[in-house]
């Protein structure tokens, strides 16, 4: 394998895949000495497999990496950390009830005797790590007391501490303002030396053309193009993102614009997650919800089912105005959810099928006072299976072992059994296999056909565009645009959901 | 955080399962039960061939059973809550304080038996509604609201009591005692308790099988997030079921003091571990989402033969819980171990 002694790290020709996905083929990615890198690519383009591979929480399958041209082997996060390749994930590994010292130094602590700790020497190292990174830090203090800011000072306080060479960020600035987003950066240049590197990790367009110097595209686990940020343009970058050739023949059915409105949100607003989030779903409907992770498309179905606390709403259902305060209530009105972990939140994965068919209606229907009809139970499922041609070899088969698109149309017909009208699908086809999920899309339709009313959220575009008669865009808890199915196209969302409506409307 | 090194691995390949794979799945249910049976059996038949004259004999039969009795009873209960994935360790102390609650309504107010009865497992459902709503409504650990109620009954136990045992009146409360002592086919030298046990049993099964409250409780053990976004009022059911517990406890006081002629306001600690345990033993996972009431009977009757053989064979007292704990680690373990076999293949 040929390597180049000039770059930092250098990662050729690597392959992942994982039982019925490729998540990466012929990765690569250069890092040059004293450069940021911006990566970027869509949800699910293999961004967080390639720093899994980094960091030694997955082992790769092919391919070489190359740290200051030496080959790089790490197998455990520890190891890479040793190496001098740090990372700073999107959720911070913090233990919050240790202090800012103890934290830094944890499992690495000044000792005397082997087991004694020398809390006044690591406090002293602290205070010399912070001094020359320029932090305004009390090492004593809780990291629990720190803003989120702060907390990503203390990582990257700790990243450093390892002498690291390479600093992996993901995601650092998706629960910053824009004041701490600046301090990071002047952070980030201070850190950046002849020696060392950063690779950057971001859904945030404007930040790219700020903090990086040359920025690689990535998309569907391949490597696209690596482009210098003086010399590219935003849109240039963002088609390099979304540019795949989609197949365009599949295309939104039966899409009307006369349709009544049979749910209709108005300025939901929760306490952190949703801001005035408003929308309206028409009868018949595949309305898509589209936008980045986090931007508030979980958080509003959840608060809409009453799953989540909300600040405030006015929600009308049906013509009338209804409080929804849990899935109860939600159910009972004919809204059902479906979660984007199924087995989280969606499957009793140890029951049978015919219990997780039949859960959210045995009461109202498959009961002769408190017992029950568990021979209509059984009917009810079968039906259910047979409509929806789940493949299961029997109504008493535990769930957890059917195959995930088959999973996904039993919760589908827990909620038709419900005589649910509004559908409220979240991911519908995560981790589902590509012949699955043309399956749950022709369903879906079929649904929709009969008068079902249908969110589907889905951070995958090619979805989105294939399926969503009109499309709720999302960004930061705003709902950032709403677009016809014409208008929809992968750039025209892609605009609206890297759009940071809370930053505008900042005096 | 570092824990996601195995991704989802979501095949549709592995959703093929064929009718023998679906066979062997009904086999493995049925020899669970079957095999906390056949411990039982093993069990007994090694006392019997040790001790052939004093162990194997109808009345020493009639003597486990009926010992059998108050732990059955308060493992019905423990099973329903260990289901739903939650603990419910007020079941010895709040069968010590049902005991003498019935005493108070009985002996002290004077009421008639059959008002007291219905009195005092009124209080146990009271005494698990108020541990069901710390745990939902208050959101307390399962393990803290009843350790917490455990304190509570014992300390009330002995506070209503007066701090001294209460005695039924052998002639007023006759028929209370009969409920335990008394025989319905006479000389036949089989008490009412174990008719009472058969009745509590088959309740128990009906509650958990039949009706949509053992649905729930299995739903809920097995996902309880799951449960709530399916529509069902989790925190309510939750509250039922920690109140039919309760119900059990009292049923379980009541067979204490009937037996005994009186109420004794400081037994009942420990109890609730002899309960748990029979659970375990019959198969219940801790984890939730799994049990039968058969297994805990099964597991009452392990508990009941293992103390009274080794009373047979004269073992000190001092060492019966040792080996109570030993079962336990065996027949655990062994669960588990198939568990993982089932897992892996």
């Amino acid at each position: 394998m040929e390597y180049d002694p000039t770059l930092l790290l250098q990662v050729e020709d690597v392959h992942k895949s994982f039982p019925g996905v490729n998540a990466l083929s012929g990765m690569r990615l250069d890092l040059r000495h004293g450069e940021v890198l911006g990566l970027v690519g869509e949800n699910g383009a293999g961004k967080s497999t390639l720093m899994k591979l980094l960091t030694g929480i997955y082992i790769h399958q092919e391919g070489e990496f190359f740290l200051d041209g030496e080959p790089l082997r790490v197998r455990t996060p520890l190891d890479a950390e040793k190496r001098g390749l740090s990372i700073i994930h999107q959720e911070l590994n913090l233990v919050s009830h240790l202090t800012v010292a103890e934290n830094i130094w944890l499992g690495r602590e000044p000792r005397s005797g082997g087991v004694f700790t020398k809390p006044r020497e690591q406090i002293a190292r602290t205070r010399d790590l912070l001094e020359r990174l320029e932090m305004d830090l009390d090492p004593k203090a809780l990291v629990a007391n720190l803003t989120v800011a702060k907390q990503q000072m203390v990582e990257i306080a700790k990243a450093l501490s390892f002498d690291a060479k390479v600093l992996i960020m993901d995601e650092p600035t998706s629960a910053l303002n824009e004041t701490e987003v600046a301090q990071l950066h002047t952070l980030i240049r201070r850190f950046v030396t002849p020696e060392t590197g950063v690779v950057y990790i971001t859904h945030r367009m404007p930040e790219l053309k700020s903090i990086t110097d040359r920025i690689t595209v990535i998309r569907d686990g391949k490597y696209i193009t690596t482009t210098d940020t003086a010399t590219s343009t935003l849109d240039e970058i963002i088609s390099h993102m979304v540019g795949r050739a989609i197949d365009t023949s599949a295309k939104p059915v039966n899409v009307r614009d006369d349709r009544e409105v049979i749910l209709s949100v108005r300025n939901l607003t929760t306490k952190s997650a949703l801001h005035e989030v408003s929308f309206d779903l028409h009868k018949g409907e595949v309305l898509g919800f589209a936008g980045l992770m986090g931007a508030g498309r979980t958080e509003t179905a959840r608060a809409i089912i009453g799953a989540d606390p909300h600040v405030s709403a006015e929600i009308t259902l049906r013509g009338t105005t209804v409080t929804i305060s849990n899935p109860a209530q939600a159910a009972r009105m004919g809204i059902g959810y479906l979660s984007e972990d199924r087995k989280k939140y969606g499957l009793m994965l140890n029951l049978d099928v015919a219990h997780n068919v039949t859960i959210s209606s045995i009461q109202d229907k498959f009961t002769t006072g408190p017992f029950e009809k568990k021979s209509a139970i059984r009917q009810a499922a079968q039906d259910a299976v047979e409509l929806l041609k789940v493949k299961t070899p029997s109504m008493t088969q535990q769930v957890k072992f059917l195959s995930g698109g088959n999973q996904q149309k039993a919760i589908i017909g827990r909620w038709l059994v419900k005589d649910c009208d509004v559908l409220i699908f979240d991911e519908p086809t995560r981790g589902i296999d590509v012949g699955a999920k043309e399956e749950i899309y022709q369903l879906l339709n079929h649904l929709a056909e009969q008068g079902k009313s249908i969110i589907m959220i889905s951070s995958e575009l090619p979805e989105i565009l294939r399926m969503a008669h009109r499309v709720v865009v999302m960004s930061d808890g705003y709902v950032t645009g709403t677009l016809q199915a014409d208008e929809a196209t992968q750039e025209s969302i892609m605009a609206l959901a890297t759009t940071r409506l809370s930053e505008k409307e900042l005096p | 955080m570092f824990s996601a090194a195995n991704p989802d691995p979501i095949q549709d390949s592995t959703a093929v399962v064929t009718p023998e794979e679906k066979q062997a799945g009904i086999w493995k249910q049925r020899l669970q039960q079957l095999l906390a049976f056949a411990g039982l059996l093993i069990i007994f038949l090694a006392f019997s061939i040790v001790a052939p004259t004093t162990f194997a004999t109808y009345s020493n039969v009639m003597n486990i059973l009926f010992s059998a009795v108050v732990i059955g009873c308060l493992a019905m209960g423990a099973t329903l809550v260990i289901v739903s994935a939650g603990i419910d360790l007020s079941v010895g102390t709040g069968m010590a304080l049902c005991a003498v609650m019935a005493a108070t309504f009985m002996v002290r107010w004077g009421l008639p038996v059959w008002l007291g009865i219905l009195l005092t497992l009124a209080f146990g459902a009271f005494i698990g509604l108020i541990n069901g709503t710390a745990v939902t409504i208050l959101g307390l650990p399962p393990f803290i609201a009843t350790l917490a109620m455990m304190m509570i009954c014992q300390g009330l136990a002995l506070v209503v009591s007066n701090v001294a045992p209460i005695y039924f009146d052998p002639v007023d409360h006759a028929s209370y005692m009969w409920i335990s002592t008394g025989n319905l086919i006479p000389g036949s030298g089989f008490p009412n308790a174990i008719f009472v046990l058969i009745l509590a049993v088959v309740v128990a099964y009906i509650l958990f099988n039949k009706t949509i409250l053992g649905r729930y409780d299995v739903s809920i053990g097995s996902n309880m997030e799951a449960t709530a976004l399916s529509g069902i009022n989790v925190k309510k059911w939750l509250i039922l079921i920690y109140a039919a517990a309760g119900t059990f406890t009292a049923l379980g006081g009541i067979m204490i003091s009937a037996r005994l002629g009186s109420a004794q306001p400081a037994t009942g600690a420990g109890y609730e571990m002899q309960a748990i345990a029979a659970t375990v033993i019959g198969g219940t996972s801790l984890a939730g989402g799994k049990g039968s009431v058969i297994g805990t009977l099964i597991g009452a009757l392990i508990i009941s033969v293992i103390n009274n053989g080794l009373q047979i064979i004269m073992l000190p007292q001092q060492w019966q819980n040792v080996v109570l704990g030993t079962v336990i680690v065996v027949v655990v373990f062994i669960d588990q171990l198939r568990n993982k076999q089932a897992k892996a293949r």
